[in-house]
């Protein structure tokens, strides 16, 4: 009887886990890349060299390795290998980015309002980016929380969080929380319009979360002391998260531009004994590199955006190398849907600009966003027991001319560009079939169409889809 | 990195020299004229930084430059060749060239030298600062029909747009007004001059139209999406097309009825009218209307329209002329290719939709040339479009011409430009890589036959900064 049960438990189990085995197959499986010129980002290129995966890690670099019988073997004769990109600053997969009420909006999660389907994870997937910090957007002195993620496209959101990636929170300086180059109809103007009151806003939070900190400090102690009766404070989901950041348990990435502000938030935060994590922007970091640098605060920056509104004016593509030679981790980031499938080119203009090392660069868009972002243990390198997420590209990749072939995220193929172009007649077919569906069908030039082609308006939400 | 001080001391010391033997002449004392040297160098020193910044226009000198790999773009690459420019011109070019007496050598040992870029869809000098600060915008007027509005008449010579794009090899580009549906007239120049009218290579050079779009999505107050009826869209682009339309037909009476003035001074005068004025030389085909158009049916109705009012049309944008290639190349009309590194349009588009645009327009036969289509701040990334357009399957070579020669034949100027050959004009990039590379540095420019300084806005700030520790 007992053999049964255990039996029957054990088809039971062997069903529920197929789904599961099904998915995994690759997990255990390993993969062999041969003879590749591997850029390993923290130790060099190594010319003719296999990488080998398995389980997820990279479990051996070298020459002539050997790999199991049922490996996936690719021949990378002629390709370069490179860690899979970091963007430190991201808003794919939001399908909201700011919430513009507040001046302080630190109760909010992008990781509530994360799209696994959004077609630019893949569009970035091809650029070579396996890793992600989405960012809050940069309305508000204090915005969202963020969620650092792996690219793992067609996977349900949960597979996406990158597990046990130090949480983060979204700062605000400058132009944009006060508002200089927009209006909100209906809303009044907010506080504050001016640099003083962007830092008065910082400066009144961090006020009120030391005093809820020292609330629940007494509260923690004389609990702990034993004593009865005791009522727990109220918890506030808007100073929370600005305790941890004072416990320097949560990133602080600031969004900034001018060298005043950034120098004002360091003042800030020496004051409340916090540190920056990152200046993310920081256009003009070039001018306080000292101050980052003292300050410990690691530069995320674009390569050579400028000019687009008046805090960008003084921008230069030399940020980068100027805040690199004065002793900055520093990392390049899209902050764009678009730029971030070619982060290699902006990676290779630093170079250009300041005369950055080729390993220096690279580790732009790899390893230094991955320390930025406290995730450097698993990824941004190629190194043995480091997560297996890399590029296989058909040239050097801070080249313009080369492309990527495939991206494995956790020893798996997330994208192949082989496998991409078979698939686009069978997606051309598809296409075209639903096109010729009545409801899609298009009007004869000049022919009033008989149908909206979309659903006709309800009159109940007024179309505002609200 | 350039090495910007290196230019201004070489110029200096020219320039100080001819200062130098001008005062000698009737001056004995010799420390008087060493102090008159001094104060002459230090004056000019200042004029020369100065110049390097403001845009004062250097003189045109006689340069030979050695050694060099040289893309003629035109005809064969030449391994280890030499190029003459000498009054503002290509005056020679090949592998065996003598240099004229008096030229300035240039070796250029492992270095390339290639044809300046051209860029046809910018707006720079008429917008400096986009967002924040409206007194330096100039490049949208009031109203759907401006064609006289001319870019020239406002973009400026000193904008930082200009040496920061040209300081990357881009030399020539058309700026283009930007609202309405006739945005205005376009300008084409040179990114060198005091004023407009020495950057100027042709002043009005193309009518820009914004080609109407069937529009089923406008934008509340709240930026809430509305959705509208697409038989009201269409309607309304209808309308809009009818404006263009009738206009363009007035200009061709008004020039019609000009015309016959001018030939019989006793008709009754015809009233003088700049608006129409503006128009006839594009009514009647003699320069091109570039269509700001990108979708499939804006582009067919664009050369639709064209061919009903005898247009010259260019397509300016061409996001899907890919999908028309056979339509445009039948028709002839060529398309400035500016959205290369944007989203692919459908979400279900391939991912590479717009990278390989370009390849698939040049395997159709259309002519067409690369362009960032940024009204500033990318224009100096233009040979980093080509660049992707190449690493997706458009040949090499291609990309190169495509930022060369074709922009200067779209826009009518390939007598003068887009290529080295000798008579040509000396817009000339000297780079010590592949120029479609981003890791690749400038290391001498010329326009017009002038060696420009490698600095802009940038170098400045980056040399103000970069040793504060």
């Amino acid at each position: 009887m007992k053999r049964v049960l255990t039996f029957v438990l054990l088809v039971a189990l062997a069903g529920a886990s197929q789904v599961l085995a099904q998915r995994r197959d690759t997990d255990a499986q390993e993969t062999l890349i041969r003879n590749a010129t591997v850029l390993t980002v923290s130790h060099g290129t190594l010319e003719n060299a296999d990488v080998l995966l398995r389980g997820g890690k990279i479990a051996a670099i070298g020459q002539n390795l050997k790999a199991a019988s049922n490996a996936r073997v690719i021949d990378a004769t002629g390709k370069f290998v490179m860690p899979g990109i970091v963007d430190c600053h991201s808003h794919s997969m939001l399908d909201a980015v700011n919430e513009l009420t507040l001046s302080v909006t630190s109760m909010v999660r992008t990781r509530d309002v994360l799209n696994p389907t959004d077609e630019n994870i893949y569009r970035e997937l091809a650029g070579g980016v396996t890793t992600a910090n989405l960012l809050h957007g940069s309305g508000n002195a204090i915005g969202g929380l963020n969620t650092v993620v792996k690219f793992k496209y067609g996977r349900p959101v949960e597979e996406f969080i990158f597990p046990g990636a130090p949480p983060g929170i979204k700062f605000a300086l400058g132009e944009n929380p006060k508002r200089s180059n927009f209006v909100i109809p209906t809303q009044p103007r907010r506080y504050p319009a001016t640099r003083m009151g962007v830092v008065e806003v910082i400066r009144e939070a961090f006020t009120r979360a030391r005093d809820y900190k020292a609330t629940w400090d007494e509260y923690n102690a004389a609990s702990k002391r034993g004593e009865k009766n005791l009522i727990p404070p109220r918890r506030d989901l808007q100073l929370e998260p600005l305790v941890e950041v004072l416990e320097g348990k949560r990133f602080v990435h600031a969004h900034s531009y001018r060298a005043d502000e950034i120098v004002a938030l360091i003042n800030l935060a020496d004051e409340f004994g916090f540190k920056v994590r990152t200046f993310q922007h920081v256009l003009e970091g070039y001018k306080v590199a000292r101050e980052i640098a003292r300050h410990g605060a690691g530069a995320s920056t674009f390569s050579d955006w400028w000019g687009y509104k008046i805090e960008a004016y003084d921008a230069t593509p030399y940020n980068a190398a100027v805040l690199y030679r004065a002793g900055v981790l520093v990392s390049l980031n899209s902050d764009s849907d678009e730029l971030a499938r070619r982060l290699n080119i902006e990676a290779a203009k630093v170079m250009k600009y300041g005369d950055v090392p080729e390993e220096e660069a690279l580790r732009m868009i790899t390893l230094n966003p991955a320390r930025q972002l406290g995730i450097d243990s698993r990824v941004g390198s190629i190194d043995v027991g480091k997560d297996a997420d890399l590029g296989i590209w058909s040239g050097h990749p801070l080249s313009t001319l080369s492309r990527v072939e495939t991206m494995l995220i956790d020893g798996e193929i997330f994208f192949d560009r082989r496998q991409d172009l078979a698939r686009r007649p069978q997606l051309e077919a598809e296409r075209k079939q639903l096109e010729q569906a009545e409801p899609n069908r298009v009007p004869a030039p000049g022919q009033p169409s008989a149908t909206p082609r979309r659903p006709a308006q309800t009159e109940d939400d007024g179309g505002n889809h609200r | 990195m350039s090495k910007p001080g290196k230019f201004s001391d070489r110029g200096t010391r020219r320039r100080g020299d001819t200062e130098t033997r001008r005062h000698a002449g009737g001056l004995k004392s010799l420390p008087f004229i060493i102090a008159l040297c001094l104060l002459a160098s230090l004056n000019i020193a200042a004029q020369t930084s100065a110049t390097a910044q403001q845009g004062v226009l250097a003189p045109q000198g006689t340069y030979v430059i050695r050694n060099a790999r040289v893309v003629t773009v035109s005809g064969p690459e030449i391994e280890n060749g030499t190029v003459v420019v000498r009054g503002g011109k290509i005056e020679a070019v090949g592998a065996n060239v003598a240099a004229p007496a008096g030229a300035e050598e240039i070796n250029a040992q492992g270095l390339t030298v290639y044809p300046g870029m051209i860029d046809l869809g910018t707006s720079i000098g008429l917008v400096e600062i986009s967002s924040g600060a409206p007194g330096g915008v100039d490049a949208s007027e009031v109203g759907d029909i401006n064609p006289n509005a001319q870019a020239i008449t406002a973009v400026n010579p000193h904008s930082a747009y200009v040496n920061v794009t040209r300081v990357n090899g881009v030399t020539s580009v058309a700026t283009l007004p930007l609202g309405g549906l006739i945005a205005g007239q376009a300008a084409f120049i040179n990114l060198d001059g005091t004023t407009a009218d020495e950057m100027a290579v042709v002043p009005r050079s193309a009518l820009v139209i914004n080609y109407p779009r069937v529009s089923t999505t406008s934008f509340d107050a709240l930026f809430n999406p509305q959705e509208r009826n697409v038989n009201e869209a269409v309607t309304t682009r209808d309308r809009q097309l009818e404006q263009v339309r009738k206009v363009l037909r007035d200009a061709e009476a008004y020039g019609r009825a000009q015309d016959a003035y001018a030939r019989d001074p006793r008709l009754p005068r015809p009233e003088q009218d700049i608006v129409l004025a503006s128009l006839v030389p594009y009514v009647r085909g003699e320069r091109p209307v570039f269509f700001r158009a990108n979708r499939e049916d804006e582009m067919r109705g664009a050369v639709r329209f064209a061919e009903e009012l005898r247009l010259k049309p260019v397509i300016l944008g061409g996001g899907e002329a890919w999908k028309i290639a056979a339509f445009l190349r039948e028709k002839n009309v060529p398309v400035i290719l500016t959205g290369i590194l944007d989203l692919p349009p459908r979400e279900d588009d391939p991912y590479d939709t717009n990278y390989a645009a370009a390849a698939r327009l040049q395997q159709a036969g259309v002519r067409f040339c690369i362009s960032t289509g940024s009204a500033g701040q990318f224009v100096r990334n233009l040979p980093l479009y080509a660049g992707m357009a190449a690493a997706f399957d458009l040949p090499r070579a291609e990309a190169v011409k495509a930022v060369t020669l074709y922009p200067a034949e779209i826009m009518g100027v390939a007598a003068s430009l887009g290529s080295i050959e000798p008579g040509k004009t000396a817009n000339l990039v000297v780079a010590d890589g592949d120029l479609l590379d981003a890791r690749t540095h400038v290391r001498y420019l010329f326009i017009a036959g002038r060696r420009l300084p490698l600095t802009s806005r940038h170098t400045e700030l980056y040399e103000q900064f970069k040793d504060r520790r």
